[in-house]
């Protein structure tokens, strides 16, 4: 059993190198603004939030609605750490204000500050919210990442926020360097690097026995309880620890997107996140990841022709019109939560095995057909 | 006392009319609520398409067609909607609904958005409604003046539905225990069935109200005014129909004091106005943590 | 089953679109993205802009470069309106190996692409995104329309003397960089003079702005100056009549357009805007263009449901011209060589001539056109055009 353990254990991780020398190979060939790099970076972006949503949905039985919020305080905190000093003294951002904050960080310091921040708001905001039942709590922590959202772009905090208006000139994904040399980090890699480790983590901590503790919280509060669990601590852990990674996913997005602004951190985003949550299986993280990418590269490339008039050789200018993706990308949600509501992975894990035997209970069904 | 009142008469106005638009939302939510322990967010765009339906109409046919077949619309809307997205899940768990029911808000603002072409659309000017009256020295329209009164009285004939006959009765009681009225053979589907009807139809008459004050349409127009139409369910006590309409005027009149803060207080300051929409938040947050029950609400046992 | 099922669907998708990528250049097509809203807050503007762009090219579908015809295609990318769609639309862009990009309507988004057309080497000519960061410290952003310190100073000079306001009420969008920045432009000129300001904002997806126009009362503002997107303009009308606010309502280039004709026509609301062209400045466009939207249905809805010509479709129509010219100039398809010809490029347009300063590559411009909303014709009236400089 235990070298089995050990083989499974090093084929999944001689698959994770695949995927990450993959990624590197895509990064050096193929040009930076290519569409495939574009959704890769977006879709790890997308997964690591996700998967910080799942701990809290899946893994600990939160409903929470407050990812986007949190992402916000990530993207601004990483966003004014790196901004170059002299950009900050300087006109070019900060038009309207005195910029408050004179120093600049790197690129880790940033990530990790800004995973930092939102993980700081969300331990303040846990105190009164995490004592409310389910959507209770879901109602509560969509309106606090509203108020997040309006404190951000609150004028009286226009000299460390800029107000309302954008930030940008930071460190985007495009000026990474490698560590102590000037020479370019490739941004795809680096975005599955730290998205991966970040996931790592949240995969050892559910695995350790914190992480079975908000288990036992998800599927019984009470017996939890008189497991001996400290149910609010436990929770404020858990709300924590996916804020934290929450906000290093927002830093990352803002890296992506060269520019950030409070305003596009909406009910709406977190709303997608969560369907992305429920498309990949609620409680499987290589759900969350699957789904992530996939809903990405669906929705920003594959799908576009729907919007522009040709779809898969189609031509339908009158139909295939502005919004129609979207219209359709609605419609296949709608299908999955109503019919195939344990998404593509349920709460089970991608693994080797696993795939195995659904490929043979699934040739062994062909077979069957054929036969009969 | 009156000189203040007569200064700041146009922001009582407008908060107690855009109160008893959320008012009447808010009862949507609130008896769903009671009900299913469904916090329906696709109210808000049930709403919104209720507007839009109206521009589309009102493009061909004279309002007094027009008018009675957005309200059927609309109701068919909220019908379709409960059968076809949250039937199916009854025996699911709680989050699996609430997902569906943000499923079905994602779906109907990326159809009206497809429709519309994203455009905001105009809605029409419905005579009577749409003039304007000076009333103490303050200009509004008459929609303003009307929406309380509306209000009122058709919380006053909901009302008398629910104390006053069998399906009201039978509201109350499913409201009270779902299976246990199950077991004495209230066929709850039907209950269910007409509680969203009731709602679309209030939401129908809300958007004829809130849409002619603030006449465009656009495929978000009906989240925000949803989102604080729930926070004034909460605020009342969630399940309570007279609390829902206090909570609804109570947030209107808040908000547009927020927004008149510098004026109306004299408090300089460019900030206020960013908050009007956090405020809402805000209180929500609040009550959630001091009274969960809200100001009317029955001390429920915790269904969880 | 389902899950076998759900996974083959999604290793299909993942299968089908490498073979359907994005369509190679033939050699004698140049492309020119088309960078605007076709939804969102600024949907409006925007889809009037691409009409002007689009008018040009079904004039001029062709362009001789080196002794070679090349075809022009247009690709169009909606940004939706909004900051973050703004990037994805940018990289689809710069992916369909376009020469040039044009726009986009609303300065915010021209700024959140800006640096994803940089990465990728892509020169973009702004057509009426007038906030100065659009172009300041860079060298792919070029613009043809002029600056908010321009217009903001105008304004507030129209506001002051011609106006007699003393006490101006500015309204902005939160979040918006077209807004806040050209009332804070006004405002620093309007002090300058001497007046006195009100500033406030209103946050993104609000439509009751009936207290704003209580503060303005209130606050005794002898003008309310508003420069937001036609949608929040139409509401703005509609309740600042039903209010019975009486005092001027002053903006600039993006209420220069049909959406708010319609919205004041038959109120009792005083609306002056400024803006890049006048209709009728040039009446062989003007009537071109009407027999070309007249002409097809789908443009007619798309320019608002009539045949004004807005003056940001003027202004698309000599933005494609002029990234026409610098293509001939450049002598090449090539985006780098395309960006280093536009520094020098010039042309006459409909909207007056047309060159670049060599610090941020924006438009020299001198000439502010005023124009009056008649609320009983539904059409613009001009005033006198505004000359600064001369």
């Amino acid at each position: 059993m235990d070298s089995a353990y050990r083989k499974r254990l090093i084929a999944i991780w001689i698959g994770i190198a695949a995927v990450y020398l993959a990624v590197l190979l895509l990064d050096m060939t193929l040009r930076p603004t290519s569409m495939l790099l574009t959704v890769l970076k977006k879709g790890a972006i997308y997964s690591l939030v996700a998967v910080s949503m799942n701990l809290l949905n899946g893994f600990t039985g939160l409903f929470s609605l407050g990812q986007a919020g949190f992402m916000l305080i990530g993207a601004y905190t990483y966003a004014i750490l790196t901004m170059p000093g002299d950009v900050k003294t300087s006109e070019s951002v900060y038009k309207y204000y005195e910029c408050f904050i004179t120093f600049d960080t790197g690129v880790f310091i940033g990530l990790v500050a800004a995973g930092l921040m939102a993980a700081l708001f969300a331990f303040l905001i846990g105190w009164p919210v995490l004592r409310l039942k389910s959507d209770y709590l879901a109602i509560a922590t969509l309106g606090f990442a509203e108020i997040i959202r309006a404190i951000f772009q609150w004028d009286v905090l226009g000299p460390v926020t800029n107000g309302a208006n954008l930030l940008r000139s930071y460190i985007d994904l495009t000026r990474v360097t490698l560590p102590f040399t000037d020479i370019p980090f490739p941004p795809t890699l680096f975005v599955f690097m730290v998205s991966g480790i970040c996931i790592l983590i949240i995969v050892l901590l559910i695995n350790s026995s914190y992480g079975r503790a908000f288990k036992a919280i998800r599927d019984d509060e009470t017996a939890a309880e008189a497991m001996g669990i400290n149910l609010f601590r436990s929770k404020e852990l858990s709300f924590v620890i996916s804020s934290f990674f929450a906000g290093i996913s927002g830093a990352l997005l803002a890296m992506f997107q060269y520019t950030v602004q409070a305003q596009q951190f909406k009910s709406m985003m977190t709303y997608e996140i969560l369907l992305i949550v429920v498309i990949g299986g609620i409680g499987s993280i290589s759900g969350s990841c699957i789904a992530s990418f996939l809903y990405i590269t669906l929705s920003e490339w594959w799908l576009r022709g729907l919007d522009m008039g040709t779809f898969l050789g189609i031509s339908a200018p009158s139909l295939f019109r502005s919004g129609f993706r979207k219209l359709v990308f609605s419609v296949i949600i709608m299908v999955i939560v109503l019919f195939f509501s344990r998404g593509i992975m349920g709460d089970k894990e991608l693994s080797i095995p696993r795939m195995r035997a659904a490929f043979a209970r699934a040739a062994k069904r062909m077979r069957k057909e054929a036969a009969g | 006392m009156a000189g203040f009142f007569h200064d700041n008469l146009s922001y009582f106005l407008s908060g107690i009319s855009v109160g008893g638009q959320y008012a009447l939302i808010a009862i949507g939510y609130t008896m769903v609520y009671g009900i299913l322990r469904l916090i329906n967010f696709a109210h808000g765009d049930v709403f919104m398409i209720a507007g839009l339906v109206m521009v589309y109409l009102s493009a061909s046919l004279p309002f007094t067609l027009s008018i009675p077949l957005v309200i059927i619309a609309t109701v068919l809307l909220g019908f379709v909607i409960e059968r076809v997205a949250y039937r199916p899940l009854r025996s699911a768990p709680r989050m699996s609904v609430m997902i569906s029911a943000i499923g079905v808000s994602y779906l109907l603002q990326n159809a009206a958005l497809y429709f519309t072409g994203g455009l905001a659309k105009v809605y029409p000017s419905i005579p009577g409604l749409s003039d304007t009256v000076v009333i103490w020295d303050a200009t509004t329209k008459i929609v303003t003046l009307v929406t309380p009164f509306l209000t009122i009285a058709l919380v006053a004939v909901l009302t008398l539905l629910i104390k006053h006959t069998k399906i009201g009765m039978a509201m109350r009681a499913v409201s009270r225990d779902f299976e246990t009225s199950q077991l004495m053979g209230i066929r709850i589907n039907s209950v269910i069935s007409i509680t969203f009807v009731i709602g679309s139809l209030l939401a129908a008459v809300a958007s004829l109200l809130y849409f002619t004050n603030y006449a465009s349409v656009t495929p978000v127009s009906g989240s925000m005014p949803g989102l604080k139409a729930f926070v004034a369910a909460v605020f009342g006590g969630i399940g309570s129909i007279p609390g829902a309409v206090i909570g609804g005027f109570i947030i209107g009149i808040c908000e547009n004091i927020i927004r008149g803060g510098a004026s109306i207080f004299g408090i300089p300051g460019t900030g206020w106005t960013t908050f009007s929409d956090a405020f809402t938040f805000a209180f929500l947050i609040v009550i959630l943590v001091v009274k969960p029950t809200g100001l009317f609400g029955e001390k429920a046992v915790d269904k969880v | 089953m389902k899950r076998i099922l759900f996974i083959a669907l999604a290793i299909a998708a993942l299968l089908v679109p490498l073979s359907a990528g994005g369509s190679s250049e033939d050699g004698t097509t140049v492309r020119i993205g088309v960078f605007e809203p076709a939804s969102g807050d600024n949907g409006a503007g925007g889809k009037q802009e691409t009409l002007g762009i689009q008018y040009a090219q079904s004039l001029t579908p062709t362009v001789e470069i080196g002794g070679t015809v090349y075809d022009v295609e247009l690709v169009l990318a909606d940004n939706e309106s909004s900051n973050d769609r703004a990037a994805t639309a940018a990289s689809m862009l710069v992916n369909e190996d376009v020469s040039v990009v044009l726009g986009s309507y609303g300065s915010g988004v021209s700024i959140a692409g800006s640096d994803i057309f940089r990465a990728a080497g892509v020169p973009a000519i702004g057509v009426t995104c007038t906030n100065p960061q659009v172009t300041e410290g860079n060298t792919h952003y070029f613009r043809i329309c002029f600056l908010d310190p321009f217009q903001g100073t105008v304004l507030a000079a129209y506001a002051y003397n011609t106006l007699g306001a003393r006490t101006a009420y500015c309204l902005a969008k939160l979040g918006d960089d077209y807004s806040s920045g050209l009332v804070n432009y006004f405002v620093e000129e309007f002090e300058a003079l001497g007046g006195k300001c009100i500033m406030e904002t209103f946050p993104d997806g609000n439509s009751d702005f009936t207290s704003y126009i209580a503060n303005a009362r209130n606050g005794g503002a002898e003008v309310f100056f508003s420069p937001t997107s036609t949608e929040a303009a139409q509401l703005i009308i509609d309740q600042s009549s039903s209010q019975g606010l009486t005092i001027p309502l002053l903006a600039g280039d993006t209420w220069d357009s049909n959406v708010i004709l319609q919205a004041a026509k038959g109120k009792d609301v005083d609306i002056t805007v400024t803006t890049f062209y006048p209709e009728g400045a040039n009446q062989d466009f003007d009537n071109g263009f009407k027999e070309w939207v007249n002409a097809d249905s789908t443009r007619l809805a798309n320019n608002g449901g009539d045949d004004t010509v807005a003056a940001v479709t003027a202004m698309g129509y000599d933005a494609y011209n002029f990234a026409l010219q610098a293509i001939r100039n450049a002598g090449s398809t090539d985006p780098a060589d395309v960006m280093e010809a536009i520094w020098t490029t010039e042309i006459d347009g409909v909207t007056g001539h047309i060159e670049l300063e060599s610090v941020n590559g924006d438009a020299v411009r001198n000439t502010v056109y005023v124009k009056h909303c008649n609320t009983e014709t539904g059409a613009w009236d001009a005033l006198p055009a505004v000359v600064v400089g001369e």
